[in-house]
């Protein structure tokens, strides 16, 4: 019984991964699902570093876009049969060539975590992008490598012609790393990889090397983010320099930050956040980064455990079956703060906005006439205010819905 | 021979410096709260589109006096009400909020200014050869920014060592607790030494815009350089990020200057490798290509062999 309560939340995934496309079967809902798997496996490898090892990483991109690279090699080997197997087995390829390459940086820069570490991540990834365009012959220069999936042996008859033959493959691959992601976290390593974060002294005298701890840690992320550049490698078909850059460095760290480190599901929530804002808002925005930017400094002031450590938050209230008397508190500040939101998105687009007449929800606005900025203006400040006076009511709920009243402690 | 080597130090002398003005102010900031800024070089670019705007209307000079005003109240605020309240959830936090503001300010300067690159000039007053050469020129603007460079570099180190308010400032570095206690006001003087030390930064946007492109991506291109420095000179060592700093500009711009390859050394040692081989990248390798990532590589081997940098202090 307790083995199936336990996985009974690993099926429930597996179900949800499989059954996606078929109730979303658009080309471009296929080749979002294919970027949220890339995004969950390389997300959650990045947690295995800063939120379950405490070491803050601005080069992770380096073992993805290296796993990338050798496992467009490795499609090309296939092409021109030097080597003969599977596309499916092609992660493993990205797996092992991350991990490779972790091996060797993670064997110097795994000494000290913090500033250190994150100052050596921080050269690795600056040197390792510059020097992919000066090795033209591996990494392809600006144009990145190019490949080509549908050679080698089919697997069962299945050429992964489609976008939806590779989304199940990667469906399967990001459920594997997933699951041995997590067993990570409660095997002995990944306990003292807790351990170490927190307190590195204490761990260093009841007799493990806090450094070797890391070490592990650092490796068995280097594998994991070389899967997630293996199926990246499958989708895309090619990989370019910009894959081991900073900029993907720095957007798998937003991933994990949004999504809420420290949490198992944190990463992969914030995964599906910033790749559905990255595919569905720049449809509506050239301005989504800049969203993207205040979202991610809100976070980091008011939500400092991201959205998993939202959802956490109410783990008191739901045991004391206190909840619902949240939903009206919450119902009611949300009316005016999304009115303030959707006022300043306004201001924002009409601001940036070129055209004569701006399409704004079901409204068409005037950018250029002085009574639609007032009139935003106004729905801004205004609810803005409401908001603040509503604030103290939704603190009261929430602080009665959470302390246990003296009575009833003393009655027990 | 002699005249590349002549102007490849000057304009290392250059670069340098303006490299130490960024990161004076971060060093600063880094031995105060024990955070690397990782938004500096935002400022720093900031600096250098606020000038660009004030000198469409008020000319060159009035940019360089207010443009850092504004950007060292800016980072004033963001102290304030960012860092300080982030400061409660430990470094990594800090780190992360700064990194985050060095994301939303790329994308706010686009969003006010544009993605393309501002026509932004250096004053025609400057507009002049500095002297002649062998031939050839040396601008004035360059030896303006020596000027400022040297002069901000030998007020600050007055400031700090000789003054009042430098005594106070370097008291609260180590003994923040004790200052408190004699009645000065911590978070005060922290919030000061962030909207200086971004100030600064601005200057060096102001004056470096004109020179090095005023563009979204300034901050990208210098940043990441700008930690290199910091971190080789020694976190929190003044002295060890101007030698880190002319070093690196000396360094990137003899690289850029030279023309020896891998091909010249083989030649010495009398190798000789085919164009076919897989390995040709490597053997084809010159110096001024790998100009851009010898910082990087100085950065990895000094934190690999000495973590506290040239100047820091040994760790407890």
């Amino acid at each position: 019984m307790a083995f199936i309560r336990k996985s009974s939340i690993w099926i429930v995934y597996l179900v949800v991964l499989l059954a996606l496309p078929q109730f979303f079967d658009s080309v471009l809902a296929i080749s979002i699902f294919n970027q949220i798997a890339i995004a969950i496996v390389f997300a959650l490898s990045y947690n295995m570093l800063l939120g379950q090892g405490g070491m803050l990483s601005f080069g992770h991109a380096v073992y993805f876009g290296l796993g990338g690279f050798l496992a467009v090699h490795a499609l090309n080997m296939i092409e021109f049969e030097t080597i003969y197997f599977s596309i499916i087995y092609i992660p493993l390829v990205g797996a092992f060539s991350g991990l490779l390459a972790a091996l060797f940086i993670g064997s110097f820069s795994t000494h000290k975590a913090g500033t250190v570490f994150a100052m050596i991540s921080l050269g690795i990834g600056e040197l390792i992008a510059a020097s992919s365009l000066i090795f033209d012959s591996f990494f392809g220069g600006e144009a990145g490598v190019s490949g080509d999936r549908t050679f080698g042996p089919s697997f069962f008859g299945i050429e992964f012609f489609q976008d939806v033959e590779i989304y199940y493959l990667a469906a399967a691959w990001v459920f594997i790393a997933t699951l041995f992601m997590y067993l990570f976290t409660q095997t002995p390593a990944g306990r003292m990889a807790n351990a170490v974060r927190d307190n590195p002294e204490r761990a260093q005298f009841i007799g493990y090397s806090a450094r070797k701890i890391r070490y592990i840690s650092f490796c068995a992320s280097g594998f994991f983010a070389g899967i997630a550049g293996g199926l990246f490698a499958l989708n895309y078909e090619f990989i370019t320099e910009e894959n081991l850059n900073a900029v993907t460095s720095g957007r798998v760290l937003l991933m994990a930050y949004i999504g809420g480190l420290g949490y198992f599901i944190g990463p992969i929530i914030g995964a599906v956040i910033l790749t559905l804002m990255n595919s569905l808002l720049s449809n509506y925005s050239e301005l989504w980064m800049l969203y993207l930017g205040i979202m991610f400094v809100l976070t980091v002031l008011f939500l400092p455990r991201g959205f998993a450590g939202f959802i956490m938050m109410h783990q008191i209230a739901w045991v004391r079956g206190k909840l619902s008397s949240l939903v009206m508190p919450y119902l009611i500040t949300s009316i005016p703060s999304s009115l303030f939101l959707m006022a300043c998105v306004a201001m924002i687009e009409m601001s940036h906005t070129e055209e004569e007449v701006f399409h704004y929800l079901w409204m068409e606005l005037n950018p250029s006439g002085l009574a639609t900025w007032l009139i935003t203006l106004f729905i801004a400040c205004s609810s803005f205010y409401a908001v603040r006076l509503l604030l103290p009511q939704l603190k009261d709920a929430w602080e009665r819905a959470n302390t246990i009243p003296e009575k009833e402690s003393f009655g027990k | 021979m002699l005249e590349v080597f002549i102007f490849a130090t000057l304009n290392g002398l250059v670069t340098g410096l303006l490299l130490f003005m960024l990161a004076s102010g971060l060093t600063l900031i880094f031995s105060m709260m024990g955070v690397l800024n990782f938004a500096h070089a935002s400022f720093y670019m900031l600096g250098a589109y606020f000038a660009y705007s004030i000198s469409l209307y008020l000319g060159f000079w009035a940019g360089l006096i207010f443009a850092p005003l504004i950007v060292g109240v800016l980072g004033a605020l963001v102290e304030r009400y960012g860092l300080r309240r982030v400061h409660q959830s430990g470094h990594v936090a800090e780190l992360v909020f700064t990194f985050g503001m060095a994301f939303l300010i790329e994308e706010a300067v686009q969003f006010f200014w544009g993605p393309d690159t501002k026509n932004y000039q250096s004053p025609d007053l400057l507009d002049f050869p500095l002297f002649t050469l062998f031939g050839q020129e040396f601008p004035a603007y360059r030896g303006f920014m020596i000027g400022i460079s040297i002069s901000i570099f030998i007020g600050l180190y007055y400031l700090l060592t000789r003054s009042r308010v430098g005594i106070i400032i370097q008291a609260a570095i180590t003994h923040p607790h004790t200052v408190a206690n004699l009645g000065h006001n911590v978070p005060f003087i922290f919030m000061g030494v962030f909207g200086v030390g971004t100030a600064l930064a601005g200057i060096a946007g102001v004056i470096a815009g004109p020179i090095l492109t005023t563009f979204p991506g300034m901050a990208v291109v210098l940043g990441s350089i700008v930690f290199v420095i910091v971190v080789i000179g020694g976190l929190g060592s003044l002295v060890g990020a101007f030698i880190a700093s002319l070093l690196i500009g000396l360094l990137q711009s003899y690289a850029i200057a030279s023309d020896v390859g891998v091909q010249d050394l083989l030649n010495v040692l009398g190798l000789e490798f085919d164009r076919n081989h897989p390995l040709t990248d490597l053997w084809t390798l010159t110096l001024p290509q790998v100009a851009p990532i010898l910082p990087f590589l100085l950065l990895v081997l000094v934190l690999i062999f000495r973590p506290t940098g040239l100047m820091g202090k040994r760790e407890q």
